[in-house]
């Protein structure tokens, strides 16, 4: 369990790490908070010449918001968007999702930027990006460009990064004042991927549902978003028929595998029951307030 | 001593002794994270040692290339079966008589078996090594279903021994068969099954899984080749029988070899047996001239180094309408890996699985226990039981709660109706063991009082309803297990590891100045032995338990002892601290009528010290007495006062519980919460409550672990699927239930200080607790037994079979 | 550009003494703690980040030195188990109420434990029982089921904001 050699960049800019990246192609590796890299490096499934390490670039840092949309800098930890009023205030399901990544050490250091990168299907933050409509910002040779995270992710571990480019920041609009969300996760206990779990944000008119947006995390390849889950339940007052439609609607994309977590049977299953709870949670927020 | 300004109050809380919730005197060094465990030992010029692993899990070795793996910076040997064989130690015997490859001897046969081992200057050019050393195999078929194991037709695991008629065990009827153990009366047990007026049959199964200590498997060996001397710091339970078997298979003079077991991150049963780790770091020493040591990784451990369980228990209760038990048969089909390597007294080739007649007064009953090869890693160890203890406690009370529900009876009622009665007491099982001691209806019935049981089971029956009628989809279990454990191997008539008789050993030395050194023939690994131990002394002759230090774990200074697994540390060794100590007394008191001129038979003890008996002035405390024993003891008897004891133990102990739990399962998810876990636990005479509570909180948490999902699995092609603590579950503060201890107080007849154990009740009682809860809360469903563990999704998929879901 | 092998130099603040090191680029901070500086409180027992064995406390945050490289620690303030003690030598708050409270067996996982939760209550000194079972959840324990480390936790709490330790009803 101990990493192969590598040699150790510590660049102080993006500009500067993106060089590196491209000098030194294949071999280099960005690390940010490391927790999904190095447990790799240490089994020697990752075996990177290069690493260039994020945490020395300032840039890299950072919440702000800018018009209707809040920015996260790359390399903020999951306990520093835990810490941010703006987020609680604006992006409240980003604060209830970061709670339920793994334990409060890996929060410390994990990244959003490492979480939504690196095309992890178990991680949470890219099924809530597909939520959320967020868009990615991206640096590399060829300058700088900006990605929806609905077009992000290709299949697991494969993403529209190009070689040399890195993830700067996360652009998200603020979803409407009074909206509703859930993230609903099941999982074995702390420490684990989700088992199935799904991200909710949506608004309601009167007693029914005006807009909806329902994303799946480690219920495919890739993150998912379950459109015609949420076209399922607009219009309606969630009740018990719709909320089963949008769970059979939900249900019909994913595409797990079996794990220890369970068959793949079960975590359709349980998936489809994750989207009713977001769902029904989302709602019951909207009346409560 | 005699300090007449404190009351007798005083004088007694001064000593702690048992009884005392003493803190703990560990804790002083543990806190501030000044413990000292194997990995912090390190010696000048130290190496490192770690292994080649097969990713196959059997597989012919074609050949194993080192030529680049020594290129590499800082690597300095690789040793292979090759190597090892000219030390004629490429092999070596196990707990069991069995034999195990030390490194693939020509072929692997499990994945993750030791291929080579390479040495070198620090563990970062270790591993690199590892990763230069090329092995070329041919995969070959897998055997992985232990009831495959016995076809006609399934693959020959161990060539070494195809043709071998008789095992370590008796006859082999199959090449990949190791023992058939029988025990009991099968003639009247079959009768008793036909006059049955009721019967059930099941498949039990409890799952392999691992004890897992936070500390992984580690040692360094020192050998000194001037001196010929060997030195292993280890990660051992039991470092006595690790020098002798040591010296036996390496052929090394016993005197030469220094065996150190220093603080141990937790055992649970891993750390009795010897792995090949410590055979390679040995050598590996002996052929650079260098200490080497070796620290096991967490994949390796939980995939290499001792499973435990792994039992499928075919059941059968005979009995009558009226619910009294008149018959148990049992055939276990035990899966044992590729080696037989469990860690098990040795003539006890399935430990005291004969315990499974439980609480209960079964006139006949009879067991059968066939043990089987796989290719699967070998072990077999106690995780925190007493040898197989665990599972017969499982079968039973599954077995009790699934005949409950046939008769119809509730299963505390059918319980209390076939306990053993106080009066049957020692009370002769049909599968030959003697109980010392118990009161089951005074424990079962404090237990349901306290728990309010007939509430709980008019809530269930509520709760029910309203799952019928579609207002809820949560339905409740509530569980219960009644356990009697058997501890403290063991009378040496019975037990021993390899000729190894299983007593052991206290030694008291006493200083002038009135405090002490008691040294041990246990290791503690968490269960607080230094505190202890002391509070036996202070008790017995009148010592603060402060002024007493307890020492273990080192062979050149420890009396010979059997160590510290099956909770046999209180019931065998705490017996000889007593003892040991009462043999000081003795000549204390010799002393005190000298000085008090006085007969002996005119003192009585008093706290600390002796005192005439009608006089109270004339008193001689034990400080005072220490004193005089070096510097005036009275003509004619030698100076000092010391003592040692082997203790023998009569019989074992049986130290018994009584569990509830609670718990609420949502049938759409299979998500469980332990809503209420009470825990009765009678060990006989409590030595320190604190240390008890914590030993129960702590089996309590393994059992809960072990019950709901933790397990070694492995997939049809036998690759282990479990191999870190994502997937094995080792539940974290938010999942762990919370505890509700309590207790009775049955002392032991026969031990000295009325104790038994009690460390691993809680995981033998605690198992088949929650599980009884899980199968309680499906069987208004059409549930008869559902396998373990529960975890979410099997919970999920038992709801759907009955159509729940 | 430098060659794999070739060592750095680091320096940092180890319990509140300057250290200077010279790593490989891939040395894990718990071996620059255990193996360099010679503090083996720290201890080692999963290596895939589950366990908090290796739990320091490192710029005010907790951090599992097994998932972090030594280089990367150039610069920080880090403070492990030896570090923990109060400045006159007598055991902390938490340090003593874990010894009260028995919130330990064998040892091994205590170090990141009360380092841990040394981190967790300077974050929320007054936490309930489920935030303190939530902030230790990346800290396993095999032999004490956590019941008595909330209670440890508890009673360190009690004891720093100055007020009397009441046990949780049972």
């Amino acid at each position: 369990m101990i990493p192969g050699p590598f040699t150790y960049h510590r660049p102080e800019s993006v500009q500067e790490a993106v060089r590196l990246l491209g000098e030194l192609g294949e071999e280099a590796r960005p690390l940010a908070g490391g927790h999904s890299l190095i447990p790799m490096m240490k089994l020697r499934l990752a075996t990177p010449e290069h690493l260039i390490d994020l945490h020395g670039i300032g840039d890299l840092k950072g919440i702000s918001r800018e018009g209707d949309h809040i920015v996260i800098r790359a390399m903020t930890t999951q306990h520093e968007l835990l810490a941010s009023d703006l987020i609680a205030a604006s992006l409240p399901i980003l604060h209830e999702t970061a709670l339920l990544i793994a334990d409060p050490q890996v929060r410390y250091c994990g990244t959003i930027g490492g979480n939504v990168a690196n095309g992890d299907p178990g991680n949470d933050m890219p099924g809530l990006m597909l939520t959320l409509d967020a868009t990615y910002e991206l640096q590399g040779p060829e300058g700088r460009r900006s990605v929806a995270a609905r077009e992000f992710y290709q299949g697991a571990y494969f993403t529209a990064l190009e070689p040399g480019e890195i993830l700067t920041a996360v652009s998200v609009p603020v979803p409407p004042a009074g909206h509703g969300y859930a993230y609903e996760k099941l999982k074995r206990k702390i420490g684990d991927y989700a088992t199935a779990a799904a991200a909710v944000v949506l608004t309601m008119d009167g007693g029914t549902v005006a807009t909806c947006a329902i994303g799946l995390t480690n219920l495919s390849e890739t993150a998912l978003l379950a459109e015609e889950a949420a076209k399922a339940v607009i219009g309606t007052s969630l009740d018990d028929a719709a909320l089963k439609r949008a769970a059979d609607a939900a249900r019909a994309i994913m595409a797990p595998a079996g794990d220890g977590r369970g068959p793949a049977e079960y975590r359709i299953h349980v998936g489809g029951i994750m989207v009713e709870r977001a769902l029904k949670r989302a709602a019951a927020r909207i009346r409560a307030a | 001593m005699n300090d007449m300004t404190l009351t007798r109050e005083q004088r007694e809380a001064r000593l702690e002794g048992m009884g005392c919730k003493r803190k703990r005197v560990e804790d002083i060094r543990f806190t501030q994270g000044k413990g000292q465990y194997v990995d912090d030992v390190k010696l000048p010029g130290m190496l490192h040692g770690d292994f080649v692993r097969s990713p196959y899990p059997h597989a012919r070795i074609k050949s194993i290339s080192t030529e680049k793996a020594l290129k590499v910076p800082g690597v300095l040997a690789v040793l292979t079966a090759e190597t090892l064989k000219t030390v004629n130690l490429a092999w070596m015997p196990t707990l069991a008589g069995d034999v195990q490859m030390v490194l693939a001897d020509g072929k692997v046969l499990f994945q993750n078996q030791e291929v080579a081992f390479v040495v070198a200057t620090d563990r970062y050019a270790a591993d690199d090594g590892i990763n230069a050393v090329e092995v070329e195999y041919e995969q070959l078929a897998v055997l992985v279903d232990p009831f495959k194991a016995m076809d006609a037709d399934a693959p020959v695991l161990r060539e070494d021994i195809k043709d071998k008629t008789d095992g370590a065990h008796g006859p082999r009827k199959h090449y990949n068969h190791i023992f058939e153990w029988t025990v009991g009366d099968k003639d009247l047990t079959d009768a008793a099954f036909r006059k049955a007026e009721v019967t059930i049959k099941e498949m039990i199964s409890y799952h392999r899984t691992h004890p897992s200590p936070l500390e992984t498997c580690q040692c360094l060996c020192a050998f000194d080749k001037v001196k010929g001397e060997l030195t292993i710091y280890g990660t051992f339970q039991a470092p006595h029988v690790i020098r002798t078997v040591v010296s036996l298979i390496a052929k090394l003079p016993e005197q030469k070899i220094h065996v150190i077991a220093p603080d141990i991150g937790g055992g649970f049963g891993n750390k009795v047996g010897a792995y090949p780790g410590y055979i390679c770091a040995a050598v590996a020493s002996i052929v650079t001239g260098k200490p080497v040591k070796w620290v096991e990784d967490r994949i390796e451990n939980l995939t290499a180094t001792s499973f435990a369980r792994d039992y499928h228990m075919t059941t059968e209760i005979a009995a009558t309408k009226e619910g009294k038990v008149t018959g148990l048969r049992v055939h276990v089909l035990a899966d044992h890996g590729a080696f037989d390597a469990c860690a098990d007294p040795s003539k006890w080739p399935a430990g005291f699985f004969n315990i499974v007649t439980g609480s209960y007064d079964f006139p006949v009953a009879h067991l059968a226990v066939d043990g089987v090869y796989t290719n699967k890693a070998p072990g077999g160890v106690a995780y925190r039981c007493s040898f197989r203890v665990t599972e017969a406690a499982y079968c039973i009370e599954r077995a009790m709660d699934i005949l409950a529900r046939k008769l119809g009876m509730d299963p505390a009622e059918l319980r209390l109706k076939n306990f053993v009665r106080p009066e049957q007491f020692p009370y002769h099982s049909a599968l030959g063991w003697e109980y010392d001691s118990g009161d089951y209806h005074t424990a079962m019935k404090k237990a349901l009082e306290s728990v309010k049981y007939a509430e709980l089971r008019k809530e269930q029956a509520a709760k029910r309803e309203a799952f019928r009628r579609g207002e809820t989809r949560e339905i409740m279990g509530i569980g219960i297990s009644f356990f009697t454990e058997i501890v403290g191997a063991g009378p040496s008539k019975n037990c021993d590891i390899l000729g190894i008789a299983m007593f052991d050993s206290c030694e008291i030395r006493l200083h002038p100045t009135g405090s002490g050194i008691a040294r041990v023939g246990t290791k503690s690994q968490g269960q607080g032995h230094e505190t202890t131990w002391a509070q036996i002394i202070a008790s017995e002759i009148g010592i603060p338990a402060d002024d007493i230090m307890v020492e273990e774990g080192n062979t050149d200074t420890a009396p010979y002892g059997l160590g510290t697994y099956g909770s046999r540390s209180t019931p065998v060794a705490g017996a000889a601290i007593a003892m040991a100590a009462r043999k000081i007394k003795a000549k204390a008191q010799m002393i005190a009528a000298y000085k008090l001129e006085v007969h002996e038979d005119d003192l009585e003890w008093d706290i600390d010290g002796f005192r005439v008996k009608g006089l109270p002035e004339k008193f001689l405390g034990m400080k005072d007495i220490c004193w005089i024993a070096y510097n005036a003891p009275p003509p004619g008897l030698e100076p000092g006062l010391e003592a040692v004891s082997y203790y023998d133990p009569p019989n074992m102990t049986y130290p018994f519980g009584a569990y509830i739990c609670v718990m609420d399962i949502d049938v759409d998810t299979g998500v469980y919460k332990v809503r209420r876990f009470y825990a009765l636990d009678d060990c006989g005479t409590r030595i320190n409550p604190m240390i008890i509570e914590g030993q129960v909180h702590g089996g309590l948490t393994e059992a809960f672990a072990i019950a709901m999902g933790q397990e070694i699995r492995y997939d049809e092609a036998g690759n282990v699927m479990t191999g870190s603590f994502m997937d094995f579950f080792l539940p974290t503060a938010v999942e762990t239930p919370h505890w509700e201890t309590d207790f009775t107080v049955t002392p032991s007849p026969h031990h000295p200080i009325g104790a038994k154990g009690v460390g691993e009740s809680p995981n033998v009682g605690g198992v088949p607790c929650f599980s009884n809860a899980v199968n309680d809360a499906y069987s208004f469903l059409g549930a008869t037994h559902i396998q373990m563990p529960h975890d979410f999704w099997r919970n999920w998929k038992a709801a759907k079979e009955l159509g729940a879901v | 550009m430098a060659s794999p092998a070739k060592k750095l130099a680091i320096s940092l603040t180890v319990n509140g003494q300057p250290v200077d090191g010279l790593v490989e680029p891939r040395t894990l901070l718990i071996h620059f703690i255990r193996e360099s500086l010679q503090l083996t409180g720290s201890h080692i027992g999963c290596e895939t980040t589950h366990c908090g064995a290796c739990t320091i406390d490192m710029n005010g945050m907790s951090v599992k030195s097994c998932t972090i490289f030594a280089v990367q620690a150039d610069g920080a303030e880090i403070t492990t188990i030896e570090g923990i003690a109060n400045a006159d030598g007598t055991l902390s708050a938490l340090q003593e109420g874990f010894r009260q409270m028995h919130g330990l067996q064998c040892g091994f996982c205590t170090p990141g434990m009360i380092t841990r939760a040394h981190r967790l209550l300077q974050e929320n000194p007054n936490p309930t029982e489920p935030e303190i079972r939530f902030g230790i959840a990346g800290n396993l324990c095999r032999c004490t089921g956590y019941q008595n480390i909330v209670r440890a936790i508890q009673y360190a709490a009690a004891k720093l904001n100055g007020v009397e330790f009441r046990e949780a009803a049972e």
